[in-house]
Order: C-alpha cells, then structure tokens, then sequence
C-alpha cells in the first residue's frame, strides 16, 4: 500500500534527529532508507513504527493519517535488529502470536504459521527455542512472525547487520525474493550502500535528518546529488577542475578536457567513478603508485595534478601498467559529474 | 633458528615443576575458607543433629544417649504441628504478598527514568540498611494496642472504635515481614528485567497486543523465573525469620525459630530445641532445592 510522509519531524530538544522529510513510497516497492548512523533513518523507521510521535508532519497509509493510530492498530511488519523474539515460546509460538492477536481461527492459525515457516525455510524448526537457533535462523522466524500478519508495509531496521558476511548475501537475495512474491511494501533501513543497492527499488539517501537523494541505485549510484551521495554510495574520484575559454566553453582537467555544459564557470569539482576511468593515449597524465590485485579486477592508486585516483579495470588478460609508470586517465564525459566548489568543501562533506 | 630451538627446550623445564605447584595453589588457597565453613558451620550442625537425639530431664539436665523422645514428642504432639503449620502459613503468605506487590514495584521502577530511579531504589533498598529490630520495633510503635500512634490517630478520627489487633497476630507478623523482605523480591524481579529486550516489547505491540496482553504473555513469562527465585529468597528467610515474630508474635504466637530460640534458653531443653532447629533446616533446604529445580526445569529457555 502507499506510504507518505509529509514534512516529518522529531526533534530532541534543541537538536533535529528528523528535518521535515517528504516522501511517497508506492505500493509493492521496496524502498531503502540509506545513511551513516545518527542520519535519522532509524527515527524516522520508528516513527512510522509508532513508537516515537513526531514532533510534526504527518505519515499516510493509502490516504489514511497513521499519525494518531495506537502501533499495535497499524498492522505493519517489524522485524528489529536484535529479531525481538520471544525467548518462552517457541518458533511457532512467536510466529502465531500476531495471528492470535488477531484472532484468528486455531485451524487456520496452525495452516499459516505452518506456511510461513516455511517460506523462510524453517518448517523443521517448529518447536525450537529462540536460544537454541543461530543468528540467520532467528532472523527467519522474524521475518516470518512479521509477514505470516500480512501487514500492509514491512519495516526492516537493519535486519541483516548481525549477520556474517556469507550469511548476509544469502539472506539478501532470499528477502528480495520473498518480497517480489509477496509484493508487500517494505521499508529496509541500513548503513550498508551494498545492501541498498542490491534490495531496493528506490534508495533514499540521508544525511542530518535531511533527505539528500531519492532514486533507484543505478541513478543514485550514476548520478549522486551532492558530494555526501557520492562519496557514501561506493567510491568515487574528486579531480579539481578549470571552465576556460567562453562559447563555446571547455573544462579542463589536467590533460583532459571536454565541452562544458552551459552555465558552468569558475574552477569546479568533477566527480568521476573508478570503474569508468580507463587508460588512454590523450587524457590527464597520471604516475601509477601503487597496483593492487584484487582477483575479478586490478585497483590502481595513481597521482595526478589535479588530486589522487583510483582506477579499478577489470582483469581481462590483457597487459596493465606496471608501479611507477606514467600514464594518462580518461573518461567519458557522461560518466562525470560535476560540482561547484572547491575540492577540499566536497572532500569535507 | 636452531639456536633459538636449543635454547628454548632447558628454558621449557623448569615451567613444568611450577606448574605442578600451580594447579595445587587453589586447594591451598580455599584452605583457610574451608577450615572456617568446618569450624563453625559443619561441626555445630553435626552437634546439633547429635543434641537432638540426647535426653534431657527438668532435674539431670542433659544426657549424652542415643534416643529418639525428642522426635517423638515432636511427631505427636500436635502443638509442634500447629507451630510448623503456622511457621509454613505465615512464610507462604509473605512470600506470596511480596511476589504480588515486588514484581510490579521492579517493573514500574524499570520503567522510570534515571534520576527516579536512582531515588526509588535508594527508597527500597533503604530499609535494609535499618536493624529489623528497628523496623519491627516502628511497626509495635504504630499499631501497639491502644498506645499505638496509627491506632490512636484512627480512633480519633472514628474510622475504627477499638484498637486495630495486630501484636501477637498473624496478620501483624506477615505484614512486618513483607515490609522486611520487600527488598529482595524487588531486587532479583529487577535483575531479570534488566536483561529484557526493550525491543521485545515493541514487537507484541507491532502485532497487535494491548498493554495488558504484553505483560501477561511476553513480560511476565519472562520475569517469572527472577520471581520465583526471588520468592526462595523470601521464603526461606520468612520462615526462619527470628526477630520479627519474636517481637509482633511474641510468645503468644510461636514459629519454628522463636520456639527453639525459648527451648534452648529458656526451658534449657537444648535437646527439644536442637530436634525443632534440625527440623526447620531440613524442611528448608527440602522446599528450596526442590522448587529450585522446578525453576531451572521449567524456565531452561528463559534463562541464559
């Protein structure tokens, strides 16, 4: 179902944990709320939760104002970071308690728990203790008690940050499946750009209480908003830049140069991904310093004029440049972006 | 890289001979603890056990045999069983009534913010830091017959016409020990909140429980096992709890630890009172290890 947040905001005396966000999810979506710690994610998860009232601003559950509705009468799926399970009952004790909440009939009751388990691969584990199941399977039996309700949103704060790292890739994909079948709106919260990344139909970058980007990974990844997005979301290369000449005008980095976009003058920040700088006769002049083997791919720290960079090529067989070698950086032009500024305001951010 | 390999083996040697003397230290180290528990625990309760089998007469005081009179009069007279009886009532009924009001009491306390917290629990723990016999003393001092300060005061505003009984009653031996045992009810009822996950709460209201549903299917089960340990606590102190009834029950309304008290000084029946003493211990430690347990059987999931 659709959910909106219309200028939502939780202040905590004189500081601002949530700056009156908006925010439309659609239905069936799976939307990521992305951002280092102290971002306002998790308030803001927590808000639509219930369980913390906003300072000001409402949420909206197809149209209707949740803003005033009791947690335990919004029918929306939570699984914790710590999965909360009930540690007296067992596996399908603590998926039937939302069902026998609802009272829901004893036959059915058994029918759906049974089924949920066993979406999340746990139909064996009925009768297990929470203290006798390991990190991944507890996390399946949560995931399991907050989808058997058929909640109109799932909310995931954090859900796989206690996880190893094997285990975390696994139980990403298998969200991502379960909820494309499920089609259920779920909110995910994480600090981990590759979780965002790889689950969500829409990430929704934050910073300081403040949204600085919505949009789908690849967008997000291609054509970060601001010099927070682009730094937060994977690696990128800040090189200081020059706009000479006038109509028609060229920016200049180093060696390399392009035509710039109208409007842009003054010296400028480009923003350029690793992955899209490649090793060309004409571009800027580079010294490899360092060549680092990375198995898939090569990683290349190299020291330009106009600031250091990162190369990443990928390991096709074919000859690289060697430590010490001079070289020469390009890239093309859509695969810039470009900042106003100086370097050091964009590094800072 | 042979040097060092050479030179390393004389040097592992000698490690083996203090270690040896390692792994001995601990038995040398409880020794002096061990001597302690003998000398004054386990040699004056073998004593006591042995005393209770001694005979004893008004005229030849204490005779070192062997018999079983003390026992038997124990087992046949029905005043011993209605002294137990009442021994067994009145620490039951204490440790029910500081169940009923602790756990609340820890669970409200839990729930204030740091600086309430800190008072109230400075306000529970404080009475433990007052002689029973004082805090037992307040209560003769308030509801004391028709002298008492409570009973006066309520006289005169006619809410009652004769002084509320409560020396030399049960009722009044409960209500002193409920006010002393409090503490430690509301101590171990906290210790098991204090590892509850906030978060657990949250979830049961996400799927939809009420308040009173949270507490009774999610919280309480989880505390119970802190209660009921709590309530061995209680219980065992209750029931062998010496100056509280000696002070409200007075002689009037024995209990197992104030009849052996009177038997040993006295009657100076020391072999009645050793048989009363021996019987209360074994009664205890019967009930307490039994519904320990029961506790560890029960709540083995709940419990790290």
């Amino acid at each position: 179902m659709d959910i909106e947040l219309v200028s939502l905001t939780k202040r905590y005396g004189d500081t601002v944990a949530v700056d009156g966000i908006n925010l439309k999810i659609r239905s069936g979506s799976y939307c990521c709320l992305l951002g280092p710690s102290g971002c306002g994610k998790t308030t803001t998860l927590q808000m639509i939760a219930g369980f913390l009232t906003p300072s000001r601003g409402t949420i909206r559950l197809e149209g209707r104002d949740l803003t005033q509705v009791h947690p335990s009468k919004r029918g929306l799926g939570i699984v914790f970071q710590s999965y909360a399970l009930f540690p007296h009952m067992t596996a399908a004790e603590n998926v039937a308690f939302g069902l026998e909440m609802q009272r829901v009939g004893k036959a059915e009751r058994t029918e759906r728990v049974r089924a949920a388990l066993a979406m999340v691969g746990l139909a064996a584990y009925e009768d297990r203790h929470p203290r006798r199941m390991s990190g991944g399977q507890q996390q399946r039996v949560a995931l399991a008690r907050a989808l058997v309700i058929r909640p109109s949103v799932l909310l995931l704060d954090e859900p796989l940050s206690n996880l190893d790292a094997k285990l975390r890739e696994e139980m990403q994909i298998e969200l991502r499946q379960i909820q494309r079948n499920l089609g259920t709106t779920t909110i995910l919260v994480t600090h981990d750009q590759g979780e965002a990344l790889s689950l969500s139909d829409r990430i929704v970058v934050m910073s300081k209480g403040r949204i600085e980007q919505i949009g789908t990974p690849q967008d997000t990844y291609e054509r970060p908003a601001s010099a927070f997005v682009a730094q937060f979301l994977g690696k990128t290369n800040d090189f200081s830049a020059r706009v000479e000449g006038a109509a028609p005008a060229r920016i200049v980095v180093g060696g390399w140069s392009a035509p710039a976009p109208v409007g842009v003058r003054g010296p400028v920040t480009v923003s350029v991904r690793p992955e899209r700088i490649g090793f060309a006769q004409d571009g800027l002049p580079a010294r490899v310093a360092a060549r680092i083997f990375q198995g898939n791919h090569w990683l290349f720290q190299c020291e330009t004029e106009c600031g250091p960079a990162i190369v990443v090529r990928p390991n096709d067989g074919l000859p690289q440049p060697g430590e010490g070698e001079a070289v020469r950086l390009a890239w093309r032009q859509d695969d810039m972006s470009i900042r106003d500024g100086s370097l050091s305001a964009g590094a800072a951010a | 890289m042979s040097a060092a390999a050479t030179t390393s083996l004389p040097a592992a040697a000698p490690t083996t001979v203090p270690a040896l003397r390692a792994s001995r230290a601990p038995l040398w180290l409880i020794l002096p603890a061990l001597m302690l528990f003998t000398g004054v625990v386990l040699v004056p309760l073998a004593m006591t056990v042995l005393l209770s089998f001694h005979d004893w007469g008004q005229y030849k005081g204490i005779e070192p045999v062997l018999i079983l009179k003390n026992w038997q009069e124990i087992a046949t007279d029905p005043y011993y069983a209605e002294m137990f009886g009442r021994t067994l009532r009145i620490a039951l009924i204490t440790t029910a009534a500081t169940a009923l009001l602790g756990a609340p009491e820890a669970y409200i306390l839990n729930r204030m913010s740091g600086r309430w917290r800190g008072i109230f629990l400075l306000l529970i723990l404080g009475p433990l830091l007052i002689s029973v016999v004082a805090r037992t003393l307040g209560w003769a001092l308030l509801f004391g017959g028709s002298n008492g300060l409570a009973n006066k005061l309520l006289m005169s505003l006619g809410v009652i016409s004769s002084p509320l009984p409560f020396l030399f009653t049960e009722t009044g031996v409960v209500v002193a020990l409920v006010h002393v045992m409090m503490p430690f009810m509301v101590l171990s009822v906290w210790a098991a909140l204090q590892r509850l996950d906030p978060q657990v709460e949250h979830a049961a209201m996400s799927l939809g429980a009420g308040p009173v549903t949270i507490l009774r299917r999610i919280v309480l089960p989880q505390i119970m096992p802190g209660v009921l340990s709590g309530a061995i606590i209680v219980f065992s102190l209750s029931a062998s709890a010496f100056a509280t009834p000696a002070i409200i029950g007075g002689r009037r309304l024995k209990v197992a630890a104030t009849l052996a008290y009177d038997e040993f000084l006295n009657t100076l029946n020391w072999p009645l009172g050793a048989a009363v003493a021996v019987l209360l211990l074994v009664g205890l430690v019967l009930i307490v290890v039994g519904a320990n347990a029961l506790v560890e059987r029960r709540y083995a999931e709940v419990s790290p």
